[in-house]
């Protein structure tokens, strides 16, 4: 994998594209250069009112009564204002119950992924030991397999394992991500190895060597590699479909798919339905805004493979 | 690389020594993922392989004495069997390859405009821009179904934007109808001709194959585009500033417009990405079982359901387990199947002799291949 191209070079490259283009636009015919900058600058807002709107309407439906979520369902402003939704998501639901398997769930599977991923991502990378391209090539092909087909799969062994219905079985299956592997060996092998090879000499073995040395140099593959896994797991639904019945195991996905199918509320009562999304949306929201830089570059190097 | 791969024989050498114990480091490190892997990946395949030949009924452990080994019985229960089975899978198999049909290329297209929109460099607010069109692609399929249930209801935002247009909006999730067979009665065509109504492949006419994606379908259409195009314009971005300068400023001196450089000069240049996403979109578009489970669990009509729902449905609510596993497998086939012909569509050819020649200097034994 190459690296992502530095942004020094994309901006040359832009001056470059743009220069000769828009100097001389610029006294010769500028109605229409600015004619064509407000009609790109007016088709952008729409198609941003078009991505964004979806996102306010179900925010402010939230706090809409029943009756006002149907009677008016594109206003922002809820009238009368309502906090019902959330009374009864909260004191009378077992969301908070949801909430708290889906946190339990994300944070050893995100604590897990980061920790076996890296731990094998720098094996296949510079370890070499027999059977080394083997595992990469099993690796590869595991990547191939469809989640949705393995789902029958998956039951099978938990049920056989005897860990349905546990949080063992909702987070074992999850703890390893081929591609989350293939991310960290593409990053270590990106890292000249001279450092590693002074703590060698040095006379640190090799797992000292990669929790001291290499591990806090692949702090940005690191930060990817949660980002994924936090997102993964959070927006999981049919691993824990398979793997778990009880109530008290529900995660969010799986209790806010419960709802909008109606097994708590008769009828479209799409206030406390939109609520219940959009609480679930927030974490990811969060870590969205928290690496925004971050989750862009990472998808800007992963397409360079 | 090479010199270190061979120093562990060099017994004299220093860094035998320190890399002593490499190998046994490396399964060491590798072995959480090969150990989880091969219990929840490996095993499990083979396992439902065989459930996929048995008769077992969800009850008690697959491979205890009283399951028995029943052929290609499943398999041929879902393609050939003539019965609901048949019937229901043959609907799925109808219903997800209109949805692929639609959203491969839409959400391609979509995102590519995207990308060259929000790619100029002189633009204010780039970064907002971005970031409302990525957006979507974070929230959990479960959260945008819920809030598509609601937009797309009878008295939803979607209708209710369409009424001030003067368009009477559809009942969207609970209309079963084709759009392809609603086409067509507007022009009078309400039935199809005796060939295509008489006959049938996987127990659904071919008339009915040709019904389109219900309407109910297209609003889970419409859904796919508006959380994938984000992620796929991420690709296309990072495309894009790839091109050198250089080519484009090359064509711009040929006195090309800026419509002739994006198609020959852009495009060209774009196609590893473009290979990409449509890769990543072929198999993500087969795979649609989140939105189908929270919102419509197959309905209106069996017009949302999906091999990989009916799967899910036949082991887990049916307890056909036999057929749920045979339908998986048949649709990961149907999977690799389609990747493979994407990628042979979609290989770089060798340039034509014609081509080629026009190129070239001496001779023309010495052409492309």
């Amino acid at each position: 994998m190459t690296a992502t191209a530095s942004p020094q070079t994309t901006v040359l490259a832009e001056q470059v594209v743009d220069g000769p283009r828009r100097a001389p636009r610029k006294h010769r015919m500028p109605a229409k250069t600015l004619r064509w900058q407000i009609a790109l600058y007016a088709l952008l807002c729409v198609l941003a009112l078009i991505y964004i709107y979806p996102f306010l309407v179900q925010v402010a439906t939230s706090f809409k009564t029943d009756a006002s979520a149907a009677a008016d369902p594109v206003s922002l402003v809820p009238q009368p204002f309502s906090v019902a939704a959330y009374e009864r998501l909260f004191l009378n639901s077992d969301f908070p119950v949801w909430f708290a398997n889906s946190a339990i769930v994300t944070v050893f599977v995100t604590i897990g992924r980061v920790f076996f991923a890296s731990l094998a991502g720098y094996a296949l990378a510079r370890l070499r030991f027999r059977g080394r391209s083997v595992i990469f090539a099993a690796l590869v092909a595991v990547m191939a397999v469809p989640a949705v087909v393995l789902l029958i799969p998956k039951f099978l062994v938990i049920n056989q394992l005897g860990i349905y219905d546990s949080y063992a079985g909702m987070i074992l299956p999850l703890l390893v991500d081929a591609a989350g592997v293939f991310i960290m060996k593409n990053f270590f092998e990106s890292v000249p190895p001279s450092v590693e090879e002074q703590a060698r000499v040095d006379g640190a073995g090799t797992f000292r060597v990669f929790w001291s040395v290499v591990l806090p140099m692949a702090r940005p593959a690191l930060i990817t590699i949660v980002i994924l896994s936090f997102q993964g797991s959070w927006n999981e639904l049919s691993h824990f479909v398979i793997a778990s019945q009880s109530p008290e195991l529900t995660t969010l996905t799986k209790g806010v798919a419960s709802l909008a199918s109606g097994q708590l509320s008769q009828g479209s009562q799409f206030p406390i339905k939109l609520a219940a999304a959009a609480i679930m949306t927030i974490p990811v929201a969060v870590m969205f805004f928290i690496f925004q830089r971050r989750i862009m570059n990472a998808s800007e190097g992963a397409v360079k493979e | 690389m090479s010199a270190l791969t061979s120093a562990p024989r060099r017994a004299g050498s220093p860094s035998a020594g320190i890399r002593r114990g490499e190998a046994a480091a490396g399964w060491l490190f590798t072995a959480p993922v090969l150990i989880i892997l091969g219990i929840f990946l490996l095993v499990p395949v083979l396992m439902a392989l065989w459930v996929s030949f048995s008769d077992w009924t969800g009850r008690g452990s697959p491979f205890s004495s009283n399951v028995n080994f029943v052929g290609l019985d499943n398999y041929a229960a879902v393609t050939t069997g003539g019965g609901l089975a048949e019937r229901d899978f043959g609907t799925a198999l109808r219903n997800n390859a209109w949805y692929v049909l639609l959203v491969v290329p839409l959400q391609t297209a979509l995102s590519l405009f995207l990308a060259v929109l929000v790619n100029r460099a002189v633009l204010r607010g780039r970064g907002f821009f971005r970031t409302a069109f990525y957006f979507p692609s974070v929230t959990s399929s479960v959260a945008i179904t819920v809030l598509w249930l609601f937009l797309f209801s009878t008295s939803g935002a979607v209708n209710e934007v369409l009424s001030w247009l003067g368009v009477n909006g559809p009942n969207w999730f609970n209309d079963p109808s084709g759009v392809v067979h609603n086409l067509l009665g507007t022009v009078g065509v309400t039935t199809g001709p005796a060939a295509l109504t008489g006959n049938t492949f996987l127990g659904v006419s071919w008339w009915d194959w040709l019904a389109g994606p219900s309407v109910a379908m297209s609003a889970f259409v419409l859904m796919a585009v508006f959380t994938t195009s984000g992620t796929f314009m991420l690709l296309f971005i990072a495309g894009l500033q790839n091109i050198g300068g250089d080519v484009m400023e090359a064509a711009m001196m040929d006195g090309a417009n800026g419509w002739q450089r994006f198609w020959r000069v852009t495009l060209p240049q774009l196609k590893p990405v473009l290979f990409t996403v449509l890769t990543l979109g072929l198999i993500g578009t087969w795979q649609v079982f989140d939105q189908i489970y929270t919102g419509t669990q197959g309905g209106p009509g069996k017009t949302t359901l999906t091999p990989a729902y009916l799967s899910y449905s036949s082991a887990f609510l049916s307890q056909q387990w036999g057929q749920g596993a045979a339908i998986a497998f048949v649709l990961f086939v149907i999977i690799v199947a389609l990747t493979i012909l994407q990628r042979w569509v979609l290989r770089d050819r060798p340039v034509s002799r014609r081509r080629a020649r026009q190129y070239e200097v001496r001779g023309t034994n010495g052409g492309a291949r």
